[in-house]
């Protein structure tokens, strides 16, 4: 019993049942629901709570955005509910209030006077030139990416996240094809987000020039949002307008008026400020009643 | 004065015998490098993450070698039964706490030195700009810090009964500091009375560590601070340095040495 043969014949046979059991139980724990297997690295070491680092590297991001200038967590946030960067894109619905210039607020004592000259205290975005208020070096917005690209491999469910990095590469970082490889990704983890699709047609409208791939994006984007419930559309009236807005322009430039008025008609009942539509609509109408105007169509 | 050179001597010679120093700055660089290879976006400027990274590693080893080097100093001279010898020779008990924290301190900005050269070195490579005095000002500041942080670690090393217990102490006052220091008067705002006195006691009383800090200073670039600012910073310093020094010296001069 005690030979080393029988031990290494006994190890092999323990090697071959364990493969085999391996073997019999990997697809099967694979296949489970509850399984973390399929999922990358993030997803194994720090299941569901890499929603939250997440949201810490976003909010660092911005934090980023601003040259460290940011509220803790003991300041008047107020002025930064919804993140500066996110809400330069003009694609996102800003909930900030109060001074964001001051919330620091009044000095309070002579540690905290003393203190403020050894953290930044002073308002400024990385896109106008950051603390050096230098406007050629506006493509330090590159420091944010980072944050943003381990944000989104955190949380690849947050379309907010890829559509604020790909504007940021194409605005200011003139890389276009990174910005759509990285919004095709965001699309195939987020396949409904009107969101990433509206950033998609602004991309291919402005930056390649593409208007009809920009109109199908765009199309398919307000048929996404279409199939939201009342509730949630109603909280993101914005992004519907702003695509029905760059429907419309984009009809206007092709000539076709009448499909244009209407998608002006459309962004005008999600607007906030539907005066300025109004005028918008008028004008076109106005060129629409003209001896020579184009035949009016019919908004599919 | 002879006497506290000789003794710093000793201690700065333990530094560079002991591991902690080259492992710790081995591991900043292997996480620093490896940080630096990271391809985003195909944009091989972006650098501020690296030097946050980076500046982050460099206030831990330099806590950790401070706090670890400055507690064990006299607990060891005593379980080594090398303290009555010592005091023996003409030194007398307040010289030996001001040698041992003059060696711990000079220790620590030594490592200082090199990791601030490593980190200049990397934001260069990056960045291609040697920000020198914006890094000497960041440097300086840290290493009055770290002053304050050897003084109240030698403190603690005579009022607690091990150098791990005091260790443990000193990094939790100190990261309590760092984070919740600047705040501890808004905190106090919402406390009911006694509590809300105690803490704003609290918050007049504690070396605000905070100060020392300029890691988002540099990391952003923004523009130097004033000299008289930092100026004052390190005078605020000193103080805070010599009351915990003269602290350790009172309690010292009960202690039994064996």
């Amino acid at each position: 019993m005690n030979s080393p043969r029988t031990i290494f014949l006994l190890l092999l046979a323990l090697l071959v049942f364990c493969f085999g059991v391996a073997a019999q139980l990997s697809p099967q724990f694979q296949a489970a629901r509850w399984s973390r297997s399929t999922g990358d690295i993030f997803n194994v070491v720090l299941g569901d709570s890499r929603r939250m680092f997440a949201q810490s590297f976003y909010v660092k991001a911005d934090a980023y955005y601003h040259s460290g200038y940011y509220p803790t967590m003991f300041d008047n946030n107020e002025a930064f509910k919804t993140a500066h960067m996110a809400a330069d894109t003009g694609a996102v619905n800003s909930k900030n209030h109060g001074d964001e210039e001051g919330f620091l607020g009044p000095r309070r004592n002579w540690i905290d006077a003393f203190g403020r000259h050894f953290f930044p205290d002073r308002h400024t975005h990385l896109d106008e030139g950051g603390p050096a208020d230098d406007l050629s070096g506006s493509d330090n917005v590159r420091e944010i990416l980072p944050w943003l690209k381990l944000s989104a491999d955190l949380d690849p469910d947050n379309p907010q996240t890829y559509t604020v990095t790909a504007y940021w590469l194409r605005e200011r970082m003139h890389k276009v094809a990174e910005a759509e490889v990285f919004l095709h990704e965001g699309l195939r983890q987020n396949p409904d987000s009107y969101d990433i699709l509206f950033e998609l047609g602004r991309l291919y409208n402005e930056s390649y020039h593409d208007t009809n791939r920009a109109r199908n994006v765009w199309e398919l984007a307000v048929k996404k949002w279409m199939k939201l419930d009342p509730e949630t559309q109603k909280d993101n009236r914005l992004v519907f307008e702003q695509i029905a807005t760059q429907l419309g322009q984009l009809e206007e430039k092709s000539g076709k008026l009448a499909r244009a008025i209407d998608w002006f008609r459309a962004a005008q009942k999600a607007s906030i400020t539907p005066g300025a539509l109004q005028l918008r609509i008028d004008e076109l109408q106005k060129k629409l009643s003209a001896p020579n105007s184009v035949p009016p169509e019919k908004l599919h | 004065m002879k006497n506290i050179f000789a003794v710093a001597g000793v201690v700065i010679k333990e530094l560079y015998r002991r591991k902690d120093f080259y492992v710790l700055f081995i591991i900043t660089v292997l996480i620093c490098l490896v940080m630096a290879s990271v391809n985003i976006f195909n944009d091989a400027k972006i650098a501020r993450y690296l030097k946050e990274i980076c500046l982050l590693l460099v206030w831990i080893s330099a806590l950790v070698i401070a706090i670890t080097t400055a507690a064990r100093q006299i607990p060891a001279e005593r379980e080594n039964r090398t303290l009555l010898p010592l005091l023996a020779k003409p030194l007398s008990r307040p010289q030996l706490i001001f040698g041992k924290f003059l060696g711990c301190w000079l220790a620590c900005g030594l490592t200082l030195l090199c990791f601030y050269i490593f980190f200049g070195a990397l934001s260069a490579a990056r960045e291609h700009q040697w920000l020198v005095l914006d890094y000497f000002q960041a440097g300086v500041m840290h290493w009055f810090m770290l002053g304050i942080v050897v003084a109240m670690a030698l403190l603690g090393s005579l009022v607690f009964a091990a150098p791990s217990s005091n260790s443990t102490i000193c990094f939790i006052v100190i990261g309590g500091i760092l984070f919740v220091g600047r705040h501890l008067d808004q905190v106090a705002v919402s406390m009911h009375e006694p509590l809300r006195t105690v803490v704003n006691i609290l918050y007049y009383i504690v070396p605000h560590l905070e100060f020392y800090d300029l890691r988002d200073l540099v990391i952003h670039n923004w523009p130097l601070i004033e000299w008289k600012y930092i100026l004052l910073a390190l005078l605020y310093a000193v103080a805070y340095i010599l009351a915990f020094l003269l602290g350790a010296c009172l309690v010292f001069r009960r202690k039994p040495v064996n």
